[in-house]
């Protein structure tokens, strides 16, 4: 069980500016959703909690001791990266007794166990893997590994349905029997949805967003009808989206209904449903022009 | 059991209406074990949190408890629970729908009412 804090972090590079004042907690044994665009700043992010660069400013703390350029905190983290750290000619079964040197933890049996679920041939030299099984290989090192933190980066890409599904299966399962805190970075928001207990939303190196995914499906919702009801019952609120097709209208509403609201919505005549989590995404960070604003 | 992901009821809230609907129709018998919280989380692909907490819902109402270090099951009684709640919430889910539906299609008392007595007479 580890408490993970992130304390006004700034990254730049060059002149572009990758994190802004970040600020998170990571309580303890949850299931985090690390959403953001293409360059919102999430893999900086990783690599400044994992030790891979330093920020500019700010600092992380895992168990309230610095994670930087410290063994002891890091131990507490596994990451599956898109890079392999194992040597290549060495084969898939030895990479995980090689694992268990460097991870006192690792859970060399489970290892076997998933690598049977997923017929991947332990007996295959890990160069020799296609790409999806490179994937399920770093997939079952990190499920494996024991530690109290898990940052899964972009975990499912080159994975056929059937694997993907048995993984997100597999990790709910070993999450139900063993808490920990696991952090998931993806884009396909409408598959871990479901999973996710806490979502945080970088947009542009900012966080947009960070609650726990119900809260955010409480405060969104969208309406719809005729434009100009819609209008009427929308303004003053807070909008997180708009779409006008002739005389129809919806807009997404992010703020809390009260009972004023809903009798407002009957009266008006306007159909009321819950957003998704992957719309509130969109809303949230499709800004028009993006950088060059 | 089905859970919808649409988004249009939150998903610990079905769990809990769907689990209900199993023990009404003789699925889960009084008495007899429920699935456990991850076997559910991992059958649907949710969070177990949202599982446990669709299943405490049921537990405060009287309507499964829990044995402990064995797991979930129904409760003595818990059938005719469901069935004097739902009798409380039978107007307004599905009676008032239907008149609202009848309004719009300009069906009048007589006609509806003949329409159920029909259905009483079958």
């Amino acid at each position: 069980m580890s408490i993970m804090r992130i304390e006004n972090v700034s990254k730049s590079f060059g002149k572009t500016i990758a994190l802004k004042n970040v600020s998170l907690t990571l309580e303890p044994d949850k299931i985090y959703g690390l959403l953001g665009r293409n360059g919102a700043g999430k893999t900086t992010l990783i690599n400044i909690i994992t030790n891979k660069i330093f920020g500019d400013d700010g600092r992380v703390t895992i168990d309230e001791e610095n994670a930087a350029e410290n063994d002891h905190a890091q131990s507490k983290i596994y990451c599956m990266t898109e890079k392999n750290v194992h040597p290549w000619v060495m084969k898939v079964k030895n990479g995980f007794r090689w694992a268990l040197e460097f991870h006192p933890d690792f859970d060399i049996e489970y290892a076997f166990t998933l690598a049977d679920k997923f017929e991947l041939d332990t007996d295959k030299k890990i160069k020799d893997l296609s790409s999806g099984y490179s994937s399920i290989f770093k997939l079952i090192l990190t499920m494996s590994s024991g530690a109290p933190i898990l940052i899964f980066d972009e975990p499912v890409l080159g994975l056929d349905a059937a694997h993907r599904e048995l993984f997100y299966r597999e990790l709910i399962a070993s999450y139900s029997e063993n808490p920990r805190t696991i952090v998931i970075a993806t884009h396909l928001i409408d598959e871990v949805a479901e999973i996710l207990e806490q979502v945080i939303i970088l947009d542009n190196g900012e966080v947009a967003l960070a609650e726990p995914v119900e809260d955010i499906l409480q405060l969104a919702y969208t309406v719809s009808g005729d434009a100009e009801s819609v209008d009427k019952f929308a303004s003053g609120k807070k909008i997180i989206r708009e779409e006008t097709i002739g005389k129809f209208k919806a807009a997404t509403v992010f703020q809390k209904r009260d009972d004023e609201d809903k009798s407002r919505i009957l009266e008006l005549g306007i159909e009321i449903t819950p957003a998704r989590l992957q719309e509130v995404f969109i809303s949230l960070t499709s800004s028009q022009g993006g950088k060059n604003k | 059991m089905q859970l919808k992901m649409d988004g249009e009821k939150p998903i610990f809230l079905q769990f809990a209406e769907e689990l209900e609907e199993d023990i009404l129709k003789g699925i889960f018998e009084e008495e007899s074990q429920i699935p456990s919280t991850t076997e559910v989380a991992v059958k649907f692909k949710i969070n177990p949190a949202t599982a446990n907490r669709g299943v405490n819902l049921l537990v405060d109402e009287g309507i499964v408890y829990k044995k402990r270090g064995i797991g979930m099951f129904v409760a003595t009684g818990a059938r005719e629970k469901i069935i004097s709640k739902r009798r409380k919430t039978f107007y307004d889910n599905y009676v008032l729908p239907l008149i609202k539906e009848s309004n719009n299609l300009k069906l009048g008392k007589s006609e509806i009412l003949n329409m159920i007595e029909k259905w009483c007479d079958k």
